[in-house]
């Protein structure tokens, strides 16, 4: 078991009377990919910021790669890799010329072509920032959390407003994170893509961790199979916690009228119908 | 040291390749300049009128560099997250806002030297005889600007109306404080709105060490004020500045 990249006790966040946290405590492990799953206004976004150091905390105790962001020292940034949820940097210049400038402010940066080629923007290398789409500029704010040679990267919403195949090269680039060694926190609304990328998920309400654990995990805590069929033209769902005792009876029904049970399905539920069941509570 | 220069580079590198910056802020107060000093003629308080004018614009090149320039490029900068995102890099706070203001007043000595240079060239203006003294004179006053940027920058909450709000207080302080030429028949109320503002007593700085070559110290009334406005904007920069988009 590798140390604890991350690790959480009993964080609280108040803005003026709105608790957007409420004690929410949990540990990343060095070169896990993390992420936090949760409707908007959950407090993803601030705990995020809470743990890159932009935000104070009210109480509780936080250890990131042995430092306490909030005193923002430069050893800790030095440290980590930060992408915003939107960020427009510098329009006029190429991406080679942020790469090289962004690298500047490290004590030992990576190769910055190196860089660009990993993050897929070679033959855009010494394209203007403003000429690049998009997901391109999601890109270029990916090479630049990279360009230090951070430790623990921060990632907020990385795909949010992508189409789906610039999604795929997206997870593709995250995943080849997780075979360079770094630790990866990343916040997301898509089930699909905590699913795809993390190792462990934590899903918030509320300001509260609801539920942690791996994707499996998580799929696993909701116990009713899910059976649907067709009869008379009308669909017909029914979830249980017995679902043997449940589809012989109905097969028995069937073969006694010698009906077919059409559109037959059974399923366990998916990540995603844990996690409506969990944000809509209980 | 390293880092700093790193930076003063990057600032530099982003402000020439930035066509609205380039001819906004640098090109206009010349072309203004040209423009103006073609109609003027003659003398003005015993002066040549075109050197009035070149003291005027210096002025107004200051303001419009360190005040207006600055102002509107910390808005969009973080507006669009940029100044967040370099607040989680190992580069110091003080580091980049040092290399953010020296590139400013870079800019505003080049536009300076320019601006004699052309006087000299197409209207016979004089060289001004204590240079020295005109430099350090520009660089205080280009400071105290910088000073009112800070200031201006941390009260906008938005980048579209950026641009807007600065010239709106820009351009009648320009008008007010003699920029585009003497304020003797001006009305009264408009005079002593002059009286109050920053500019006014740059550009008697400036005609006090160009026109009629006496030393600086001779206007420490001026510099006085002067200062006081760009310590008043350093306070309300301390107390509003953000690192964080307002309007997000």
């Amino acid at each position: 078991m590798s140390a604890a990249a991350i690790s959480v006790t009993d964080l609280r966040k108040s803005y003026g009377d709105f608790q957007a946290l409420r004690g929410i405590g949990f540990d990343i492990r060095e070169g896990e990919v993390f992420g936090l799953l949760g409707p908007n206004g959950a407090g993803k976004t601030t705990t995020v910021e809470i743990l890159e150091g932009y935000r104070r905390r009210d109480t509780g105790s936080i250890e990131v790669l042995g430092f306490d962001p909030q005193r923002f020292e430069i050893g800790f940034r030095e440290r980590i890799g930060v992408v915003l949820q939107q960020s427009q940097l510098l329009p006029n210049l190429t991406v080679a010329e942020t790469h090289r400038i962004f690298a500047g402010y490290y004590e030992q940066p990576r190769d910055i072509d190196e860089v660009i080629q990993l993050v897929g923007l070679a033959e855009k290398r010494d394209a203007r920032v403003r000429t690049l789409s998009g997901g391109q500029k999601r890109r270029l704010d990916l090479g630049l959390a990279l360009v230090g040679d951070p430790d623990l990267v921060f990632l907020d919403e990385p795909t949010t407003g992508f189409d789906p195949a610039a999604r795929r090269i997206a997870w593709d680039m995250i995943r080849s994170l997780r075979s360079l060694g770094k630790t990866v926190l990343l916040t997301t609304h898509y089930l699909d893509e905590a699913q795809e990328l993390c190792d462990r998920v934590a899903v918030l309400r509320e300001g509260l961790i609801v539920r942690i654990g791996t994707p499996a995990e998580l799929r696993g805590t909701s116990l009713e199979t899910e059976i649907r069929y067709r009869k008379d033209g009308q669909d017909v769902v029914v979830r249980t916690l017995e679902p043997t005792r449940v589809l012989s009876e109905l097969t028995a029904e069937a073969l006694a009228a010698g009906r077919e049970l059409e559109g037959l399905e059974v399923r366990r539920p998916t990540l995603e119908d844990v996690y409506l069941e969990l944000v809509a509570g209980e | 040291m390293r880092l700093f220069l790193h930076q003063l580079r990057a600032e530099q590198l982003q402000f020439w390749r930035s066509r609205e910056a380039a001819i906004f802020i640098f090109v206009f107060p010349m072309l203004l300049f040209l423009l103006l000093g073609s109609v003027y003629s003659g003398t003005i308080s015993g002066h040549p009128a075109r050197e009035v004018l070149l003291a005027g614009m210096l002025g107004y090149g200051a303001a419009n560099t360190a005040f207006a320039g600055l102002g509107i490029s910390l808005v969009i900068r973080r507006e669009g997250g940029l100044l967040k995102r370099i607040r989680s890099t190992p580069l110091p706070a003080a580091t980049y806002l040092g290399a953010v203001l020296v590139s400013t007043l870079l800019v505003f000595a080049l536009q300076a030297v320019l601006l004699l240079v052309l006087g000299r060239l197409l209207y016979g203006t004089h060289v001004p005889d204590r240079l020295g003294s005109l430099a350090l004179v520009l660089l205080f006053g280009a400071a105290a600007f910088a000073g009112l940027g800070l200031a201006v920058a941390s009260l906008i909450r938005s980048a579209e109306g950026s641009s807007a709000a600065v010239n709106v207080i820009l351009l009648p302080m320009a008008f007010l404080s003699g920029s585009f030429g003497p304020t003797r028949r001006y009305p009264e109320v408009l005079r002593a709105i002059g009286d109050a503002l920053p500019l006014r007593y740059f550009i008697k700085l400036v005609n006090g060490v160009y026109l009629d070559d006496r030393a600086p110290w001779h206007y420490g009334t001026a510099a006085g004020v002067l200062a006081a406005w760009g310590v008043a904007g350093l306070v309300v920069a301390a107390r509003r500045f953000s690192w964080e988009p307002r309007s997000a």
